[in-house]
């Protein structure tokens, strides 16, 4: 049988991705695909071509290499753009010469930057942003450049925008000729909040604004603006919209749109027949589709057709979500239907730059559209519930806002959606090709990937793909186990309890009771925490010492340079003007940089590691005692000066911050633990941000409890008011031990509370109302940790043995390293930066 | 000495084997380099590599955690969880990077590095 000649003209994205999908449709020997490409690079993608300025290469950056097309039997030209079809002989012309034969034609010729007729875009350092070649030339021109610019505030004027600050140049203007940001995509008032955002950022924006001209002599140095202003400008991107690439159809007589674009049919087929055309330089019922996934369905739909399937385009939903400058901004559906057609609901903080926007059909059933702006986290299940017409829930507000109060969840989640719902809609994977992908055995995220391509293209789909793939492989009866790594099957949680029923007393020991292999850098601290929770014993015992994380392992905090930092306890933060002078002392005699923390102590860094026994002999002397900074144990607990000396103070707050941190002192638990003790309701010590917090009140104590502070501040909960101290204490051992017990490694106890089943009310009712049964035992196995606790530091001090450990070189003991070196900065030293 | 010679090997003094922790590091000091030492007592091996971290420079290796990946023995730097492979110095954690590694022998509770 003779084969099928397809000539592909473009390889781009869109062109490479049809030759892929008929290559899996057809049958050997088939086709035969020619691929005529105008840049000197086979295809890549353009999506992420601002990763280029991130240290991405160009071959990071490609689809398939060359070898691909070699392998797969495609003829390749590149930098051999076709510039003549002769429909009646049904051959083709390229530039170098080349002539062939076709039986179809598969335009895939793109767009290029639109670029308006503005005098002086010819000079030097004007660019435009379309292909790896202009990024090269950006990039090599912006070391001369100080002051840019961009004109066009649509998305990749933006993705422009940012590359400029990437590459150094921090003035930048944004120019653009519309009343705001991304007109096609979002509102006015998200526009608005996104400006904003992007000004903080140190961009200028100047909407309305339209450019005259671009003037300088030879190199651009202003622009002149029809408002009569103008500003100075070393370099400038032009990003104000596509061109559909349309000149080869429209010279061999194909209908083509008054503004440009290939007509095409459901089939995605021009004029002629035999002739197709896909991706942006296609125009469908009076639509350029400039997105990537719409695209790609157009490829599917030509490559099903020629392999004798049937299969229609039926246009695309344009919703898209991106990162603009690290800030999220989504839109769906219809993101602009008007108020009076619609239920709009609309959320807005402008103080934490978020907008979101949902457009609910009048009778309430149906989600129509909508914008987030600043947190897109809902994108995905509002794009599934929005395209899949599913019934909203009774307060459709939780959509955007999250459930508040109560137990439900917002919506049904991903279980909700229809086998049919696309999740990826790069790849076009639909829910069932992933649930019965993971039945089929792709039982890692990895293996979905690579079975169904889902999450191959943005990647925007994974949490959702991560979802479905657990949620399957429960309803098939598969245990999802949330086991610590490959040496333990099991969970935190449940080596504890083994740990504990089997006495163990050391790390090797669990090892072969439990677990296999040789252990690693996960569980080896993981159970050295357990055992220190379970017994209390001194955690650089013999055999347990190397399982220690580096700072447990030397009772310190490993720094850049390899030096330690030393943090004594300050209980309370309340310290004598005599343990002051002696700390000044050590820090003076050891040459230590100091500084306050944030918790109320004092840290003393750049201490090599032979010095720490020395150092802490002298603080030992003084008084002092180990402050735990370098352990998952509690840190500090923070207070207001209180009813001593405070007019507003109810209660003695320091007195009884110093107790609270004296009892729990040297607790190990799955992560660090932060507490806080404030005098009144003015709240100084910030307990509410801490993950056990107090605050007096008249009759009392109020108890918080899971709050956080760090990189996802959370508030904490209040589980008791106006309680006596005793009770406090009684409600914080059961809390502790609860946590100590059943949390995951390296889990906060916000993050342990927030994957709580049943949250904070489950939470109370076992630390309040003993509801498992268990409070008079965690009890007791607090107050048998409190009774066991000795100061670390003051063990190795009088041990010569344990001092041992704290040398640099074995075979050199009195040495240091010499390659730690310090520079001077403020009258202190600091370590030398690394490169 | 007349076998050692032909080899190409130079064994180094490095310490006592009671010097080095049972599945832990100690750091040897050879003229100006270091090398990070594990006495891997789980698997019953010794294994030496270069001190240096190649992904900060940071002379931290022999204070990392040993452990193993499969059945591969391998070494996690303190400073940012780099592992690296005992046997070959190969980073396992998905980057570019290479640990020099050095041949270890323990003779009448002597530990010696070949250090050639």
């Amino acid at each position: 049988m003779k084969k099928i000649k397809i000539v592909v003209i473009g390889n781009g994205m869109v062109g490479y991705k049809f030759c892929e999908k008929l290559l899996s449709k057809a049958k050997a020997d088939q086709f035969e695909l020619i691929v005529f490409g105008e840049e000197i690079r086979p295809a890549y993608d353009r999506v992420h071509l601002s990763a280029f300025f991130d240290g991405k290469t160009a071959e990071d950056l490609s689809m398939a290499g060359v070898e691909w097309y070699v392998n797969n039997g495609i003829k390749l030209h590149l930098g051999d753009p076709v510039q003549q079809i002769d429909r009646t002989k049904k051959t083709i012309h390229s530039y170098r010469g080349i002539t062939e034969s076709y039986d179809y034609i598969v335009l895939a010729t793109g767009s290029a930057a639109f670029v308006p007729s503005i005098p002086g875009v010819e000079k030097d350092g004007v660019f435009v942003y379309r292909t790896i070649e202009d990024l090269e030339m950006i990039r090599d021109y912006a070391p001369k450049a100080r002051k840019g610019a961009v004109i066009g505030g649509g998305l990749l004027g933006l993705e422009a925008a940012k590359a400029m600050l990437d590459l150094g140049i921090t003035d930048t203007h944004v120019i653009e000729f519309a009343p705001r940001l991304m007109p096609r995509q979002i509102d006015e008032a998200g526009s608005k909040l996104l400006q904003g955002k992007l000004e903080t950022l140190g961009l200028t924006i100047l909407t309305n604004t339209n450019t005259l001209e671009i003037a300088g002599d030879k190199a651009i140095t202003k622009m002149k603006f029809a408002n009569d202003t103008s500003i100075d400008v070393d370099m400038l991107v032009i990003s104000a919209g596509i061109k559909p690439r349309d000149e080869i159809a429209k010279l061999c007589g194909l209908e083509v749109g008054q503004r440009g674009g290939i007509v095409v049919n459901d089939q995605m087929q021009t004029t002629d027949p035999f002739i197709f055309a896909v991706g942006e330089c296609a125009l469908y019922k009076g639509m350029i589709y400039g997105l990537i996934a719409p695209g790609y369905e157009m490829a599917e739909v030509v490559a099903a057709n020629l392999t004798g399937g049937k299969k229609e385009f039926l246009g695309f939903d344009m919703s898209t979500k991106l990162k603009l400058i690290g800030v999220d901004v989504a839109s769906f559906g219809d993101p602009f239907v008007p108020a009076n057609e619609a239920r709009v609901i609309v959320y807005e903080d402008t103080n934490k730059g978020i907008y979101k926007r949902v457009n609910i059909s009048k009778d309430g059933k149906e989600l129509l559209g909508g914008i987030l702006i600043g947190d897109a986290e809902q994108y995905n299940m509002l794009l599934q519930t929005c395209k899949n017409k599913i019934v909203l829930p009774a307060n459709p507000e939780d959509l955007i806002l999250g459930s508040r109060g109560g137990e439900s969840e917002g919506g049904a989640g991903v279980t909700g959606l229809p086998d049919d719902a696309m999740i990826c809609s790069c790849e076009s994977v639909s829910k069932g090709d992933i649930c019965s992908a993971v039945v089929d055995g792709a039982e890692t995220v990895d293996k979905i990937k690579a079975c169904t391509k889902a999450g191959t293209g943005c990647g925007g789909c994974m949490p959702m793909v991560k979802d479905l793939m657990v949620h399957t492989m429960k309803a098939n009866g598969k245990l999802v186990r949330n086991v610590v790594c490959e040496h333990f099957a099991y969970s935190r949680q449940e080596i504890y309890d083994l740990t504990k029923m089997g006495k163990l007393q050391s790390y090797d020991e669990v090892l072969t009771a439990h677990g296999k292999g040789d252990g690693c850098e996960v569980c080896k601290p993981v159970v050295a925490s357990i055992l220190a929770s379970l017994w209390n014993d001194m955690i650089l015992k013999k055999g347990n010492d190397v399982v220690q994380d580096s700072n447990d392992r030397f009772l310190a905090n490993i720094q850049k340079g390899g030096t330690y930092s030393v943090v004594p306890r300050v209980a309370g933060g309340e310290i004598t003007p005599d343990k002051l002078i002696a700390l000044g002392q050590v820090a003076k005699e050891f040459n230590l940089y100091t500084k306050i923390t944030g918790g109320q102590r004092i840290d003393l860094f750049g201490a090599h590691v032979s010095d720490l026994p020395a150092i802490w002999k002298l603080l030992i002397d003084a008084g002092f005692e180990s402050g735990h900074a370098y352990g998952k144990a509690l840190r500090t607990v923070k207070s207001c000066v209180g009813s001593t000396w405070c007019r507003f103070g109810l209660h003695d707050s320091v007195s009884f911050a110093i107790e609270i941190e004296e009892r729990y002192r040297g607790l190990r638990a799955p992560h660090k633990l932060k507490s806080g003790v404030s005098g009144c309701i003015r709240e100084c010590a910030e307990a509410q941000s801490k993950d056990f917090g107090i605050i007096a009140t008249e009759k009392g104590w109020n108890l918080y409890v899971c709050g956080n502070g760090g990189s996802k501040p959370q508030h904490a909960h209040l589980i008791a008011t106006d309680i006596d101290s005793a009770t406090l204490i009684k409600y914080l051992d059961r809390f502790l031990m609860f946590y100590i017990k059943t949390a995951d490694p390296l889990t906060r106890t916000a993050t342990w509370l927030n994957k709580m089943e049943g949250g904070i009310d489950y939470l109370k009712n076992v630390i309040l109302n003993d509801s498992l049964g268990i409070a008079a035992d965690l009890e007791k196995e607090m107050q048998s940790l409190v009774d066991a606790y000795k100061c670390e530091w003051k063990e190795v001090v009088d041990n010569p043995e344990l001092q041992k450990r704290f040398n640099h070189f074995v075979n050199a003991p009195t040495e240091k390293d010499p390659t730690i070196q310090f520079v001077e900065m403020r009258d202190q030293k600091k370590v030398a930066d690394w490169k | 000495m007349s076998e050692l010679k032909s080899t190409k090997v130079n064994w180094f003094f490095a310490c006592a084997v009671e010097d080095v922790p049972e599945n832990g590091g100690v750091c040897v000091k050879h003229g100006d380099d270091q090398i990070a030492l594990f006495n891997f007592t789980r698997r019953g091996e010794w294994y030496a590599t270069q001190n240096m971290c190649p992904h900060r420079q940071q002379m931290a290796i022999s204070r990392g955690m040993i452990g193993s990946v499969e059945d591969e023995p391998k070494v996690a730097c303190p400073f940012h969880k780099k592992t690296f492979s005992l046997k070959d110095g190969s980073c396992l954690s998905g980057d570019d990077y290479q640990l020099k590694t050095y041949p270890v022998k323990v003779e009448d509770g002597k530990v010696y590095i070949d250090v050639k």
